[in-house]
């Protein structure tokens, strides 16, 4: 289907660049919307003046504390993601616009019915010397599938059926499905579903990889070090070496990059941003379109369970002016749907505007004049009582009286899942397949508005059993227009995700959401 | 000697039923909390399957009593149990996190006691006096300003603005004592508030001892001044504070936690912190077993240290 452009070591930025044009020309809809926001230049070289090797870098991430692990599969936060995307591989990775792009996958061709597919290894090496073979692949899998265990990336790999793969060779997996899947490669990609040798169990004192850096040493909730893989089959980074480091608080990770003691900050506030951004000090970073934000309305339930009511809802916000408190500005107004700028969005659909005389007939129609609904939140993320209370001041503009109810920050996501009517959202990056998948078929484990469809359930299997990727365009343009027009998710806006560089990094990928391959990716950084 | 020795006694088995009354509220309380660690571990992720896998793994759906049951018998055997989230014997955690924080409270008890001692003694010389009035004003005006702002003004002015001093401990991970400079900023907060009471009760002791019959006798015999007060009326100056001071141990292995986000200090209070948003329970039952016979241990040696310096007053058991 497609075969991977072959990297070449000398311009790390060359190959990027040639698949973001390939991925231009063969996609429909949502790659067109993606030319605008990604351009074509290779992110790994924005910052100006030639790599320079060697240097140690420092970057400070919020952490787990002393129960961190270096067990990529165990992979929660995002200082796990990061020290894992350091150490390990996985099979593909997710580009700005959250396709699929192949890393230790050379290629990957599915069979006529979209239920086979057999992928194809590129050449690298574990840190041990020894080859990545199928049986590492399938090693890996198998442990995160395992049944007894709860690994993340577990739910994700659901639809492969792991009995029936096989090795064919040294260097091919052909992987079996339980269902045609049109977006197998998005599996490969998952959050967690990193390539570790056959039979690794012990991670945290000797972890053996095929990434870019080697271990050096560990001590959990503290610091991370490795060096430079020199054999990298996607080219030895510039950075001799590379530690990471947790400091919880925000003013900790901002106070010991402004003071040198580290030269990147993951996670900052707008806040910080606005206070920092360009007085020469440090460089501040905002990966655009990073966390969706959203309030989750249940379908199933009343008031919410008629779409005149709903409607309603989409129309009683004023977008800007969340983004403007809730986000202090650092972020994009959204449009009721999933994944601003990522493949396949909708982006043809009006963008939808306050218009408090409709949204007050829509409630009167609907029988909901002087509705009262309690809207759910927390801490638990950034923006959320701010956005909860915003909200309420514009709901009562349409008589619409919104109590707001604080919840515990600690198990928030589990109390909002499947109790209340009307909670705060927000969800990181990943494909609009899998937010549909996770979050908007009757299965889904997380559907946190409850939208049950049988013709919508239809249409997702059907775009997965569709080859041809124009056809498959067109079904999720389908699905997010009744999303637009119905669905329980009010996404309001698109926050930024901040983080801070001291002035003599170079290479940091300036258009990569949090959790696809160029964010907190440290082999195609160097110090100038 | 034998009344001492039946008191100690009773000290002990008090103090060993305080810290298991101690464990059991902590245990209560985090069982009371909502959400378990399967629920912090999923964040945001509530997947109900993944949920219960990872209750089951941790042995989470066994009932309250029979995990309490499980972990005392480990306790009576020296161990502590394993954390939920990462599988590491308890024990690690608590000797990892021990070093830092003990560092801080012994850096701090060390230099607490003279600037505290010797501002009490100074201002009780100057009952009434401008200087007694100066320092008075000054040690309740500090003592009230919350260990997190003065934290953050230090740390702004000594070394964001100045660059003085490292603004926090990022990076040095145990070794601590080889970046003595990123060590003063939390020491110096750490000491405001403690300097600030224990000079105040100095000060209070040292005005009634030195108004005392006896020191009023002692002068009589001609007895000069600085032996006086040193010799003399400290002691019984001494008694009150020694409790503070106790109070005051206590308070820096527990109560660091602040100084540790703010500084970036691996110590006890970050993974108490850590271990209460995961709902690691065995962590945070460890840790309060860890804090009980501290404090138990801690108000022990206090009492005797009062005993010693004043044996005339009888010590309450």
């Amino acid at each position: 289907m497609y075969e991977g452009p072959v990297p070449d070591p000398r311009f790390p930025g060359l190959r990027r660049r040639g698949f973001l044009a390939a991925a231009g020309g063969v996609a429909g809809l949502g790659a067109l919307a993606l030319a605008g926001c990604t351009g074509p230049a290779g992110d790994a070289a924005e910052g100006g003046g030639k790599p320079r090797r060697g240097g140690k870098l420092r970057a400070a991430f919020a952490g787990g504390g002393a129960s961190e692990t270096l067990d990529p599969h165990l992979a929660n936060l995002f200082a796990d993601a990061a020290r894992a995307k350091a150490l390990f591989d996985k099979l593909a990775d997710f580009g700005a616009d959250l396709a699929a792009e192949p890393r230790l996958a050379a290629s990957w061709e599915p069979n006529a019915a979209l239920d086979r597919w057999t992928v194809r290894l590129r050449k690298a090496t574990f840190h041990n010397g020894k080859p990545v073979t199928a049986r590492d692949v399938l090693y890996s899998f198998r442990r995160i599938a395992d049944p007894k265990k709860a690994f993340r990336a577990k739910a994700s790999l659901e639809p492969l059926d792991l009995k029936a793969s096989r090795a064919a060779d040294e260097h091919t997996v052909e992987f079996a499905l339980k269902r045609p899947t049109a977006e197998f490669p998005n599996i490969l990609a998952a959050f967690g579903a990193y390539i570790v040798p056959d039979g690794a169990t012990d991670f945290d004192t000797k972890p053996v990889g095929s990434g870019p850096f080697r271990f050096v040493s560990f001590t959990p909730g503290r610091s991370a070090v490795f060096r430079r893989n020199d054999d990298y089959w996607d080219g030895a980074p510039y950075l001799e070496q590379l530690e990471f480091l947790v400091a919880n608080e925000e003013s900790a990770r901002l106070n010991s990059l402004l003071g040198g003691q580290v030269e990147y900050a993951h996670e900052l506030t707008p806040t910080t941003a606005r206070a920092h951004e360009g007085r020469g000090q440090i460089e501040i970073v905002r990966l655009r379109n990073s966390a969706m934000q959203a309030f989750a309305m249940k379908t199933d339930r009343p008031p919410f369970d008629d779409k005149r009511v709903r409607e309603a809802f989409f129309l009683l916000t004023d977008r800007k002016e969340l983004v403007d408190g809730a986000l202090s500005g650092a972020g994009e107004i959204g449009n009721d749907l999933f994944g601003k700028g990522y493949e396949y969005y909708a982006d043809g659909l009006p963008q939808r505007e306050q218009d408090l005389d409709r949204a007050r007939h829509l409630l009167k129609k609907a029988g909901a004049d002087g509705l009262r609904v309690t809207l759910d939140t927390s801490a638990v993320a950034a923006g959320f009582t701010e956005s909860a209370a915003i909200f309420r001041d514009q709901a009562a503009k349409a008589g619409v009286r919104v109590k707001v109810a604080m919840g515990s920050k600690d198990s928030y996501w589990q109390d909002t899942l499947d109790s209340g009517t009307l909670c705060c959202y927000r969800s990181g990056a990943m494909p609009i397949e899998s937010h549909f998948s996770q979050r908007l078929l009757s299965g889904s484990t997380t559907n946190a508005t409850k939208w049950h469809h049988k013709d919508f359930d239809a249409l997702y299997q059907q775009a997965q059993s569709t080859r041809n990727k124009e056809d498959r365009a067109a079904v999720y343009a389908r699905m997010q227009r009744r999303l637009y027009t119905e669905g329980g998710f009010l996404v309001w806006g698109f926050a930024d995700w901040i983080l801070g560089t001291a002035r003599t990094v170079r290479g940091v990928a300036h258009r990569a959401p949090a959790n696809t391959l160029d964010w907190a990716r440290f082999d195609k950084v160097w110090l100038a | 000697m034998t009344g001492l020795r039946s008191w100690l006694v009773r000290r002990v088995l008090l103090g060993a039923g305080q810290t298991v009354a101690v464990v059991l509220l902590v245990f209560a309380l985090t069982e009371a909390l909502p959400g378990d660690a399967a629920v912090a571990l999923a964040g945001d992720q509530p997947d109900p399957g993944r949920i219960a896998a990872i209750r089951e793994t941790l042995h989470l759906d066994r009932p309250a009593h029979e995990r309490l049951a499980a972990w005392a018998a480990g306790l009576l055997h020296g161990d502590l149990g394993t954390s939920l989230t990462s599988g590491r014997p308890v024990s690690s955690y608590l000797a990892d996190g021990f070093g830092p924080t003990l560092l801080l409270a012994a850096l701090t008890l060390l230099l607490l006691v003279p600037p505290a001692v010797g501002l009490g003694v100074l201002a009780a010389r100057h009952e009434g006096r401008l200087l007694d009035r100066l320092i008075s004003s000054v040690t309740l005006a500090v003592y009230a300003v919350p260990e997190f702002a003065f934290g953050v003004l230090l740390l702004t002015v000594f070394a964001l603005r100045l660059g003085w001093l490292p603004p926090t401990a990022v990076g040095y991970g145990d070794d601590l004592l080889a970046h003595p400079a990123a060590l003063v900023l939390p020491v110096v907060v750490l000491l405001s508030r403690p300097v600030c009471s224990l000079a105040r009760l100095v000060r209070a002791g040292m005005i009634e001892a030195l108004a005392s019959p006896y020191v009023a006798q002692a002068r009589r015999y001609g007895i000069p001044g600085a032996r006086l007060r040193y010799a003399h009326a400290l002691p019984n100056a001494l008694a009150p504070a020694a409790q503070q001071l106790a109070r005051t141990v206590d308070w820096l292995l527990c109560g660091v936690i602040v100084v540790e986000a703010l500084f970036v200090i691996p110590g006890l209070g970050t993974v108490l912190m850590n271990a209460v948003a995961e709902r690691d329970v065995p962590v945070i039952q460890g840790l309060a077993v860890v804090f009980g016979c501290t404090a138990v241990v801690l108000n022990l040696g206090a009492d005797l240290g009062t005993y010693r310096l004043v044996p005339r007053t009888a010590v309450a058991a």
